[in-house]
Formats: C-alpha cells, structure tokens, sequence
C-alpha cells in the first residue's frame, strides 16, 4: 500500500508521542546508515537509554514531513518527551556535559 | 557549491557581531561551523542551533548545496 503525505505525519506524530525516547535516522539502530545517525544510537546506548527509532530511508516524504514538523532541518533527530532535543552535535555536547544521561534516564 | 567564506557571511549577517569560523570536512557539502556570539546568551543548545541553521537557510537539506552542518556554539561574553 502506497502512504499518503497524511498518513506519514500522522505515523511520526505517534510515534513521537508514543514512545518517550524517539529517534529518526538514516537505517537501524542495528545497521546505521548514516556516521551522524551511528553516533548518537551509540551515546544513547552508552547513556542506557531505552530507545524506539524510525528509518527515514524508505521515503523522502518521512524526512520532508518530518523537517515541517520539527523545523530541523538534518538527521537525526532525536526527541524526547515529545520535544525535540536536536541532531547529532547536540547530543554528542549534551553526552560530553553528563546531561544526556539524566534526559534519557527511566 | 557554497564556499565556506560565503557560508560564514550568512551566519555573521544574521548574528551581527558574531564570530565565525566555518571549516570544509569533506567535499565541500559537509561543514563545520564555530560561532561566537553574545545572542546566545539565555538560550538552550537547541535554540542557539537553530539560530545557525537558519542563518544558512535554503542552502542546508536534502537535495541542498550542503548536506551536513556541524554546529559548535559558544557565548560571547
């Protein structure tokens, strides 16, 4: 079945809302398709976070719908408690500043 | 392809009074940005990345002249 633009924003909206660590990459945690997506899956692992994620790949639409949605313009994204924390530079200060941890802390 | 010159012209016109340094890491679509500003002071990481993000516009995202932006910020005191 082929998605609607609708469908796509309202699959990220939940996801967003649903799952309180939420990150959109380039792959899978399990094969990063991105350097910048690889390292923020590998400082949430690190921190201990329990995250879920969504592949951007598939369909362009999923990133452009998601930039509209963010206002952030690259990948990844990672949000947290339905707001967005930032991409890639963001984490990786907020993981050298010890702050990353309390942020995705249980 | 943007030069870095033009790039860090972007940034310091949108930051009057901002220092900025932007670096070429590879190929020219991936940069490295360092900016110095005092209009980041009160602001979170978040905000103070959006503020270069924008500055650089139309010319960062998919499909765009640059394809990945490191961002360092700092507070001018």
């Amino acid at each position: 079945m082929i998605a609607t633009e609708d469908q796509i924003r309202e699959e990220i909206l939940d996801a967003i809302s649903q799952h309180r660590i939420m990150l959109f990459m380039k792959g899978s945690p399990e094969m990063p398709r991105c350097g910048f997506s690889a390292q923020v899956v590998t400082l949430l692992k690190e921190n201990g976070a329990e995250f879920a994620a969504m592949d951007i790949l598939p369909d362009p639409r999923i990133r452009q719908v998601l930039s509209e949605h963010s206002g952030w313009p690259t990948i990844p994204q990672l949000f947290v408690n339905g707001e967005l924390v930032g991409g890639c530079d963001i984490v990786t200060e907020l993981a050298e500043e010890g702050k990353l941890r309390e942020m995705v802390a249980a | 392809m943007p030069d870095t010159q033009e790039i860090a012209g972007l940034i310091e016109a949108a930051l009057p009074g901002s220092e900025v340094t932007v670096h070429d890491m590879a190929g020219g679509d991936h940069l490295y940005a360092h900016v110095r500003a005092a209009q980041f002071e009160g602001l979170s990481l978040l905000e103070q990345h959006r503020l270069v993000n924008e500055a650089v516009g139309e010319l960062l995202g998919p499909g765009r002249p640059i394809h990945a932006l490191k961002i360092k910020t700092e507070v001018a005191s």
